[in-house]
């Protein structure tokens, strides 16, 4: 179980809860947690929420997406507030992790550079950013959660939908990401499916060997 | 058991057809999937069976198309909460396959391996019996690639990621051996119905 904290609103249409866990087990950077909710008449809804917090941070952040017709996104949105109790499980995923000592390509797209958020915040408490390189996509600055913090630790970020310095609205493309990788790196993908196949293809296309690729897809998670 | 979560109704309809804790995901089919997508031809692309079994087989995509055809229609459930109805497969079942393989009697278990490195594990008893099939068509097309194309492993009883996409090889198996997810977090058997999702459920 969890306690409710504080409810933030890092941008428009998502929350970031802020959650005191009981016996919590340290979750590893890129890990998830699952929320479930119970009706009245014992009718269960869960979905997953990745963790921007890090390790030794004493509370756990979720950061939750508001999908228009998501049954637990607009609960968790509109509903929560500080001392509620939610029904929590994890951490969750061993696969889409970072272990905090090797080096590592970050490519998110939009709200998928939430994990990213929880590697970086861990990188500064363990002293080692060196190890990161981050890029992002997103349409607009002002929809991407976590900007200032991303822009200040060095992130490439990159505007599909409007100018951004002197760079006009477009894609990430190999150009942008060439630069950033390095052999022995692990890539880490995440965002919208069709950002996931094209960010991953990109690399592969760049000679990343695709065993060194790691994805986490969103599917819709309401 | 907890008790309701305050002011949590649940807005969808109750379907008896829904696992527990799964929605209808309607016409959506979401594509998850851990690594790229592998582009793989029906020229290079073909399934074996091996391990304990008294007759290793393998077969090209031509030959896997000569063997008889068998479908599957009803529902898909996927771990990340998603249910979809109504879907239509078609291939060959898995029993065709291990009925030409022969597994040996101290086989248990079976391993899927995909092109990409992906593995799952399966108790024997879960890929037969008109249970699983290897499959290369949807809705009367060819399988997309983001959905396992041109192959994938078929098991619809058991959530989606025990469905291999991009299936190479079947190795039967005396022991039990975690797969990919199932080193990862999630449970080894993964039965919607007793909402098996991660390791203790």
């Amino acid at each position: 179980m969890a306690t409710v904290a504080s409810v933030q609103r890092p941008i428009e249409r998502a929350v970031a809860l802020r959650l005191d866990v009981a016996d919590r087990i340290d979750h590893l950077p890129g890990q998830h947690y699952v929320v479930r909710l119970t009706a009245p008449d014992g009718y269960t809804a869960q979905r997953s929420y990745s963790v921007a917090s890090a390790p030794d941070d004493p509370q756990v952040e979720l950061f939750v997406e508001r999908l228009e017709d998501g049954e637990v996104s607009t609960y968790l949105a509109d509903v929560v507030e500080p001392g509620d109790v939610l029904e929590v499980r994890g951490p969750i995923g061993g696969w889409f992790v970072w272990d905090g000592s090797t080096p590592a390509l970050l490519v998110g797209g939009g709200t998928g550079v939430v994990p990213f958020v929880a590697m970086l915040r861990a990188a500064r408490d363990l002293d080692r950013t060196d190890l990161l390189r981050i890029a992002v996509s997103t349409r607009t600055l002002a929809g991407l959660p976590y900007a200032d913090e991303l822009v200040a630790a060095g992130a490439l970020v990159i505007t599909t939908r409007e100018p951004r310095g002197i760079r006009p609205a477009g894609r990430l493309t190999d150009a942008d990401l060439i630069p950033l990788w390095e052999p022995g790196q692990t890539a880490y993908v995440c965002g919208s499916t069709s950002f996931a196949e094209a960010a991953s293809q990109l690399l592969i296309g760049m000679g990343v060997p695709a065993p060194a690729v790691r994805i986490e897809r969103f599917g819709p998670s309401g | 058991m907890t008790g309701p979560t305050r002011g949590f109704l649940g807005r969808r309809r109750r379907d008896p057809r829904l696992p527990p804790g799964q929605y209808d995901a309607g016409r959506d089919w979401p594509v998850l999937t851990a690594e790229p997508t592998p582009r793989i031809t029906p020229e290079t692309w073909s399934i074996s069976v091996d391990g304990h079994v008294e007759q290793p087989v393998s077969w090209t995509w031509d030959e896997a198309h000569q063997l008889p055809r068998s479908e599957y229609r009803g529902a898909i459930h996927c771990v990340t909460t998603w249910s979809k109805f109504d879907t239509w497969f078609a291939g060959v079942s898995v029993d065709t396959l291990l009925e030409a393989a022969r597994p040996t009697a101290d086989a248990q278990f079976v391993m899927a391996t995909s092109k990409t490195g992906y593995t799952t594990n399966l108790p024997l008893e879960d890929v037969t019996g008109g249970k699983a099939w290897i499959v290369w068509e949807y809705d009367g097309g060819p399988l997309p690639i983001e959905h396992g194309g041109p192959v994938r492993m078929l098991v619809p009883h058991l959530y989606f990621w025990k469905s291999a996409k991009w299936i190479s090889r079947l190795t039967l198996m005396a022991r039990d051996q975690p797969g990919f997810w199932e080193q990862n977090g999630y449970h080894d058997r993964g039965d919607p119905w007793r909402e098996q999702r991660y390791q203790g459920d």
